[in-house]
C-alpha cells in the first residue's frame, strides 16, 4: 500500500478549502447577506419588539437570552447548507470527478469540504454576533467553552451536510433535511425559550434533540446559564462529531453516491 | 518493458445487472498512441472509468506502469491524466482557476501550478480566455480546457475519451497535432473516438471492444492489411457515356453519373495499373477519394463478424 506525501496532502487540502471559501465569497449575496438579514429581523422582532413584553427568561432579559441561540442557529444552518449545496453541486456538474481521479485521500476531501462549511458557518456567525452588539452588550463568561462549542457545532453540521450531499440525487434531496428536520430541531432546541417553561413530558422530548444541547452549552459559555449539564452536552457534541466523521469516511470508502 | 497499462480479466457488472465488461485483458506499451474503439455501450467508458477509479470493478486487475491501482493509489493516480467524454468541470469557475485547482489536487505548489497552467492554456489556445467563466466557452474550448487540466500534472499516461466529439474539423486537426506532439515527447496516449479517420491518423495500435469483450487487439498496420479491397470514388474530367467492359482482374467499375465512377480494387492490385487502364480508354481522372474510411470498413466488418 503506498502512502501520500504530507506536503502533497496539505496542498490538496488547502486547494479544496480555498476553492470552497472562494465559492461562498463569490456569491456573498446568496450566502452571507440573507442569513444576516433573517437573524437581524429576529433581533428586531423577537428580541426587541416582542422581547420587551416577554420580560426575563432564565434570569436574563429576553434579548440577551436569545442572542446565543440565534448565533448558533446561523452557524448550524450555514455550515450545513454550505457543504450540502457545494458538494452536491460538484456531484451534479460532475466536477467531483476532478477530485476522485486525483491522488487525494478521502479524509482530505472530507476535511476540505468540512473546513469550507465551517468557514461559512463561522463567517455568518461572526456577522450575526456583530449585529447583536447593536441590541445588547455581549459578555462572554467562558471563552474556551464558547469557542470550542461553536467550532464543534460547525463541524458536526458540516459533516451532516456532507452525508446529505452524498445520498442526494436531486436538488429536492438537499432541501428536504434542512426544511423538515433541521429547522424544526433548531426551533425546538431552546433558541427562543428555556426548557424550564415546558411541561415535564416536553422537557423529556427536548432532551432527545441534539441541538438543544448545543444551544444550551453555547448559551452557558456566553451567559453562564444552561438547562442541561454542560459537561455531558459537550461530550455528546464530541461524540456526534466523531460518529459523523467515521460515517462520512466509510461512505466515501464505499463510494456511496460517487462511484458506480 | 513494464506496460503503461495492463488490464487482466477485468469484469464489471452494474447494480442493475448489466454486464458491461466480460473479462477484458489488454496491454498498452509506454510511448504508444493506442486506439480503443467500439460502438456505443461497448464498454469503452466503463474501462476508462475503472482505470480512473470512478467505476468500481467487479473483478480483475488494473496496473499503471506496473503498479496496481488498488494498492498503489497515489503513484498510479499521479501517472494518469483523464479527459472524460462529458464536460466535468464547474461551470462557474474561471478557466485558469479550474486548471490551477486541479494542479493543487495533484500537490503542485501555487508557483508551479501557475507556470503549468500558463504553459498548457497557451498550448491549447486558451490563455486569452483564462479569466472567463468556463460556462461561456464554446464546446471545442471546453474540450481543450479538459485536456489542459488533465496535463497540468504532466502524467505519463493520458487517456482521452472521445476528445474531439462535436469539435469542428479545423480544431480537430489542431488537437491532433497537439496530441501527436505530446506523444512524441513521451506521453503514452489511449484514445477512444467515433471518428475512425482520427484513430487511423493518430494511433499505432488498436483494440476493438464490443459488448464488453475485446474482439481485436493488434497494430493499426496489421489491421488495415486485412482489408480485402478498397472502394474509391473517381471524379472524371470528361463525360462518360459507357463503362468499358474489359476490366482487369480484381477491378470492378460502377457508374455513379456521367462524371463520376466507383472503383472497387482488390487489396493486391497496383493502383498505377488501374490509372493506365483508365487512361488508355480516355477516362481522365480529376480527383479520387476513398468511399468510406478504411478503418471504418474494417471496424464494421469486425462488428458484423461477432
Amino acid at each position: 500500500m503506498s502512502g501520500f506525501p504530507t506536503n502533497h496532502k496539505y496542498i490538496a487540502f488547502e486547494t479544496i478549502v480555498i476553492k470552497e471559501v472562494r465559492r461562498f465569497s463569490r456569491i456573498w449575496l446568496q450566502t452571507l447577506v440573507p442569513p444576516a438579514i433573517t437573524i437581524g429581523l429576529y433581533f428586531v422582532i423577537f428580541g426587541n419588539l416582542i422581547g420587551r413584553r416577554v420580560g426575563d427568561m432564565g434570569g436574563f432579559q429576553y434579548m440577551d437570552f436569545i442572542v446565543p441561540g440565534l448565533i448558533m442557529m446561523a452557524v448550524i444552518q450555514n455550515s450545513y447548507s454550505n457543504v450540502v449545496s457545494s458538494f452536491f453541486s460538484h456531484k451534479f456538474q460532475r466536477s467531483v470527478e476532478e477530485l476522485l481521479v486525483a491522488p487525494v485521500p478521502n479524509y482530505i476531501i472530507l476535511s476540505g469540504f468540512v473546513v469550507g462549511g465551517m468557514a461559512r458557518g463561522l463567517a455568518v456567525g461572526a456577522i450575526v454576533t456583530l449585529m447583536s452588539l447593536f441590541f445588547t452588550d455581549l459578555h462572554i463568561q467562558n471563552l474556551l467553552l464558547t469557542g470550542s462549542v461553536i467550532l464543534l457545532t460547525a463541524m458536526v453540521f458540516s459533516l451532516a451536510g456532507f452525508i446529505n450531499a452524498l445520498f442526494a440525487n436531486s436538488f429536492d434531496d438537499i432541501s428536504i433535511i434542512p426544511t423538515f428536520v433541521l429547522t424544526p430541531l433548531i426551533y425546538l432546541g431552546g433558541v427562543f425559550y428555556s426548557a424550564q417553561l415546558l411541561p415535564p413530558f416536553w422537557q423529556g422530548v427536548s432532551a432527545l434533540n441534539p441541538i438543544f444541547y448545543m444551544v444550551n452549552t453555547f448559551r452557558y459559555g456566553i451567559l453562564g446559564v444552561s438547562d442541561v449539564n454542560t459537561v455531558w452536552a459537550f461530550l455528546i457534541l464530541v461524540l456526534f462529531a466523531v460518529a459523523l466523521y467515521i460515517g462520512c469516511i466509510l461512505l466515501l470508502r464505499r463510494g456511496t453516491g460517487l462511484r458506480s | 518493458m513494464t506496460a503503461a497499462i495492463s488490464i487482466e480479466n477485468l469484469k464489471k457488472t452494474y447494480d442493475n445487472g448489466h454486464e458491461a465488461l466480460k473479462g477484458i485483458s489488454l496491454e498498452v506499451q509506454p510511448g504508444d498512441f493506442f486506439a480503443l474503439l467500439g460502438p456505443n455501450g461497448a464498454g469503452k467508458s466503463t474501462t476508462i472509468g475503472v482505470i480512473a477509479t470512478l467505476v468500481k470493478k467487479t473483478s480483475g486487475k488494473v496496473a499503471v506502469f506496473g503498479k496496481d491501482v488498488d494498492t498503489h493509489v497515489f503513484e498510479t493516480k499521479l501517472d494518469l491524466g483523464i479527459v472524460p467524454q462529458e464536460v466535468n468541470f464547474s461551470q462557474f469557475e474561471r478557466v485558469r482557476d479550474i486548471v490551477m485547482t486541479q494542479a493543487g489536487y495533484y500537490g503542485l505548489s501555487r508557483k508551479l501550478a501557475a507556470e503549468r497552467a500558463e504553459t498548457y492554456l497557451r498550448k491549447l489556445g486558451l490563455w486569452d480566455k483564462r479569466m472567463m467563466r468556463s460556462r461561456t466557452l464554446s464546446g471545442g474550448m471546453k474540450r481543450r480546457l479538459m485536456i489542459a487540466r488533465a496535463l497540468v500534472h504532466e502524467p505519463r499516461l493520458l487517456i482521452l475519451d472521445e476528445p474531439t466529439a462535436g469539435v469542428d474539423i479545423e480544431l480537430r486537426r489542431s488537437m491532433w497535432e497537439f496530441l501527436t506532439e505530446i506523444n512524441r515527447a513521451g506521453t503514452t496516449i489511449i484514445l477512444t473516438t467515433h471518428y475512425l479517420e482520427e484513430a487511423e491518423h493518430l494511433c499505432r495500435n488498436i483494440a476493438i471492444i464490443d459488448e464488453g469483450e475485446i474482439i481485436e487487439n493488434t497494430s493499426m498496420k496489421r489491421l488495415l492489411s486485412q482489408l480485402d479491397s478498397q472502394v474509391f470514388i473517381l471524379d472524371l474530367i470528361n463525360e462518360l457515356f459507357e463503362l468499358p467492359n474489359d476490366t482487369p482482374d480484381g477491378v470492378t467499375l460502377h457508374k455513379i453519373d456521367s462524371h463520376c465512377i466507383e472503383v472497387e480494387v482488390s487489396g493486391s492490385r497496383d493502383l498505377g495499373e488501374l490509372f493506365s487502364y483508365l487512361g488508355d480508354r480516355g477516362i481522365q481522372v480529376t480527383s479520387m477519394r476513398n468511399k468510406t474510411n478504411r478503418l471504418e470498413q474494417l471496424f464494421l466488418a469486425k462488428l458484423r463478424d461477432e
